[in-house]
C-alpha cells in the first residue's frame, strides 16, 4: 500500500471510532463539529478534482453546495422527504445548472476562469437571495427532516454522523479511482499541457467540462447533507467567501491529495472554534497562521506526512 | 498518403498561402523548404487544423480532413511533432506514449480503472520508447529529460499514436551533430512504413531523407522536384542558401 493509502485508511478508522471515543472524554458536543468538517471536506475533495487534478480554478464552486441546498430545502418543503428521492433531485438541479454555466466558463482559462465562475457564483448566490417563498436573504428553518424509507434515522446523532461519514468515503474513492483512470490522466494531460493534449487527440474541453460537471455534483450533495445537518439553509452557503475558504482548505492540504482536503478542512474547522471560542477577532490570527502556513508547508498538510525526499515543497 | 489541394490562406491583404498544392504518396518524405516568413508554419497550422485555410482541402488517405479540429484530425491519423518540444512535464515518459496510445484506443471517458495498469497502452509505449531509443528513461519525468531527449520523446508520443502520417516540424531543432544523425537515422527507417512531410532547415537532413522537396517562398510553391534537381533550380537557391545569397 502506498502512503496516501495508509493515510486515508488511519483518517478514516479515526473519523469511524470517533463517535465512541469521545464521549468517554466527555466530548460527545464535539460530534457536529466534526461533521461540519466533513461537509467542508466532501465540497473540498470536490473543488480539488477541478483546481488539482485539473488546473482549473473557480471561485464559484460553494455556489453549487448552495444550489444542491436549495433544491434538497425546496423538496422537503415540498414534501419530498425521502433522501434518496432528495438525492436524485439535488443531482439533477446541480448537473444541470453546472452544465450550462460550465459550457460557457470553460471557454476560459487562468485567471478569466477565475472572475467568469466568481460571476456564475454571484449570479447564483442572488437568484437564492430572490427566493422570497424560501426566506430570500435570511434563509430558512426546515421543520421537517429527510428519512431514509421513512425512518428518521439519518436525521441527527449518529445515524446522520455515519451517513455523512459514509459519503465522504464514497467521494474519496470515487475521485480517487477517478484521478488514476483514463478520465484523470486527460485531465492531467490538460492541465499541464492543453494544446499537447489536443494534438494527442483529445477533445480537452469536453473532459474538463466533465470534470466540472462532476465536482458540481459532489459539491450538491455536501449541500444536501449541510441541510440535514443545520436543519437551515440560507444563501450564505453560496457566498463567494465560502468559495474562497473551499480554495484555502484545498491549497492549505495540498493539491491533487484527497487526504489534504480532509486534512485541510479539519484544520480550519478547529482553527475556526479553537481560537473563535476566546478571541472575538479571531481572523487577526487566523489570517498570518495561513500565510506561516502556505510559506513552510508548501505542498500542504497532506505533504508533510509523505517520505522524506518525494516531498513536493522539495522541489 | 496526404494531399494538399490548391491551399489559399490571408491574413487581411497579406497573403501567407496560394494555391499551395503537395501530394505526398506511401513510403514517402517530402520535404518543404524555405526561408523565414516564407508562409511554412501556416501551412502547418493548416494541414493541422490550428488554422482554418480560407479555400482549398486536405485529404489524409482520402478522407478530406480540412474542416476537421485539430484533436478529430488526429483521431482520423494525423500525427505532428512541435518545433517548439511539447510534451505533458509532469507525466513520466512512458505515460506520455501511453496516454497518446490511449487517445486512439478505445474511450477515455471512464472512470474506475487504473489507466497505469492498462497492459495493451503500456506495451504499445515501451515498444515506442524501445523504437526512438528512450528505453532506459521510461521512469524518467519528461521535465527531467535532457533537449535531445526531449526532442525523442516527442517524436515518440506521435509514434505511439500509430499515425497514418507525420508531419515533422523542425525535429532537428537545436539539437547537436551526432544527436541530429541519429535522429535522421531513425527518420530514415520510419519513412517508408510512414508517409512524412518534413519542414527544416537542416540541409543534412533534407538530403538524407526527403525523396522530393518543394521550396516555399511569399506563400508560394516556387519550385519542386528531387532535392538534387531543386537545388539547381534558379530561384530556389535564395530559399537553400538564405536570404541574401542568391
Amino acid at each position: 500500500m502506498d502512503r496516501p493509502l495508509i493515510l486515508a485508511a488511519f483518517i478514516f478508522a479515526l473519523l469511524l471510532a470517533l463517535p465512541l471515543l469521545l464521549p468517554l472524554f466527555g466530548a460527545a458536543y464535539l460530534t457536529g463539529l466534526i461533521i461540519k468538517a466533513m461537509l467542508l471536506a466532501i465540497a473540498a475533495i470536490s473543488l480539488d478534482l477541478l483546481i488539482g487534478h485539473g488546473g482549473m480554478v473557480s471561485l464559484g464552486h460553494a455556489a453549487f453546495v448552495g444550489v444542491g441546498a436549495y433544491a434538497a430545502a425546496i423538496g422537503l418543503e415540498s414534501g419530498i422527504e425521502d433522501i434518496l428521492v432528495l438525492l436524485l433531485i439535488t443531482l439533477a438541479v446541480t448537473g444541470l445548472v453546472a452544465l450550462v454555466t460550465g459550457t460557457l466558463a470553460l471557454r476560459t482559462s487562468g485567471v478569466y476562469l477565475l472572475m467568469i465562475t466568481l460571476a456564475f457564483g454571484q449570479m447564483i448566490y442572488f437568484t437564492l437571495t430572490s427566493l422570497a417563498a424560501y426566506g430570500g436573504d435570511d434563509g430558512l428553518t426546515l421543520w421537517n427532516l429527510a428519512t431514509l424509507f421513512g425512518s428518521d434515522v439519518v436525521q441527527n446523532g449518529a445515524g446522520l454522523y455515519y451517513v455523512v461519514l459514509g459519503t465522504l468515503l464514497m467521494v474519496w474513492w470515487f475521485v480517487h479511482r477517478l484521478s488514476r483512470a483514463r478520465f484523470g490522466r486527460v485531465l492531467r494531460a490538460a492541465r499541464d499541457n492543453p494544446q499537447r493534449a489536443e494534438v494527442m487527440g483529445f477533445a480537452v474541453k469536453r473532459y474538463q467540462l466533465a470534470a466540472y460537471v462532476i465536482a458540481a455534483l459532489i459539491a450538491g450533495v455536501s449541500g444536501l447533507l449541510t441541510v440535514q445537518y443545520a436543519e437551515f439553509v440560507s444563501p450564505a452557503l453560496a457566498t463567494w467567501q465560502r468559495s474562497g475558504d473551499l480554495i484555502v482548505v484545498v491549497v492549505l492540504g495540498g493539491l491533487a491529495s484527497r487526504n489534504g482536503a480532509i486534512l485541510g478542512a479539519f484544520f480550519i474547522v478547529i482553527v475556526e472554534e479553537v481560537l473563535g471560542s476566546f478571541l472575538h477577532e479571531w481572523r487577526l490570527i487566523y489570517g498570518p497562521l495561513l500565510v506561516l502556513m502556505v510559506l513552510f508547508a508548501k505542498g500542504g498538510l497532506s505533504d508533510l506526512f509523505a517520505p522524506r525526499g518525494t516531498r513536493r515543497s522539495a522541489h | 498518403m496526404l494531399e494538399i489541394q490548391n491551399l489559399n490562406k490571408s491574413f487581411g491583404a497579406l497573403a501567407v498561402s496560394q494555391d499551395i498544392s503537395i501530394e505526398i504518396g506511401a513510403g514517402q518524405c517530402h520535404a518543404l523548404i524555405g526561408p523565414n516568413g516564407a508562409g511554412k508554419t501556416t501551412l502547418i497550422h493548416q494541414i493541422s487544423g490550428v488554422l482554418q485555410a480560407d479555400s482549398g482541402a486536405v485529404l489524409l488517405d482520402g478522407q478530406d480532413i480540412t474542416r476537421l479540429s485539430v484533436w478529430q484530425r488526429v483521431q482520423a491519423g494525423l500525427g505532428r511533432t512541435f518545433q517548439l518540444t511539447s510534451v505533458l512535464p509532469s507525466f513520466s515518459v512512458l505515460e506520455n506514449m501511453a496516454i497518446a496510445a490511449q487517445a486512439k484506443r478505445g474511450s477515455s471517458m471512464r472512470f474506475f480503472r487504473a489507466a497505469a495498469q492498462e497492459r495493451a497502452l503500456n506495451t504499445i509505449a515501451h515498444a515506442t520508447a524501445e523504437r526512438v531509443g528512450l528505453s532506459a528513461r521510461t521512469d524518467v519525468l519528461a521535465s527531467d529529460l535532457s533537449h535531445g531527449e526531449l526532442r525523442l520523446l516527442e517524436l515518440g508520443i506521435a509514434l505511439a499514436a500509430k499515425p497514418k502520417f507525420l508531419l515533422l516540424d523542425e525535429p532537428m531543432a537545436g539539437l547537436g551533430r551526432t544527436e541530429s544523425a541519429a535522429l535522421i537515422t531513425l527518420l530514415a527507417d520510419l519513412r517508408g512504413s510512414l508517409p512524412m512531410l518534413l519542414v527544416e532547415h537542416d540541409m543534412d537532413a533534407i538530403f538524407q531523407l526527403a525523396d522530393s522537396v518543394s521550396v516555399l517562398v511569399d506563400g508560394k510553391v516556387i519550385a519542386r522536384g528531387t532535392p538534387d534537381a531543386v537545388r539547381a533550380a534558379p530561384g530556389a537557391r535564395a530559399a537553400y542558401l538564405g536570404e541574401g545569397a542568391a
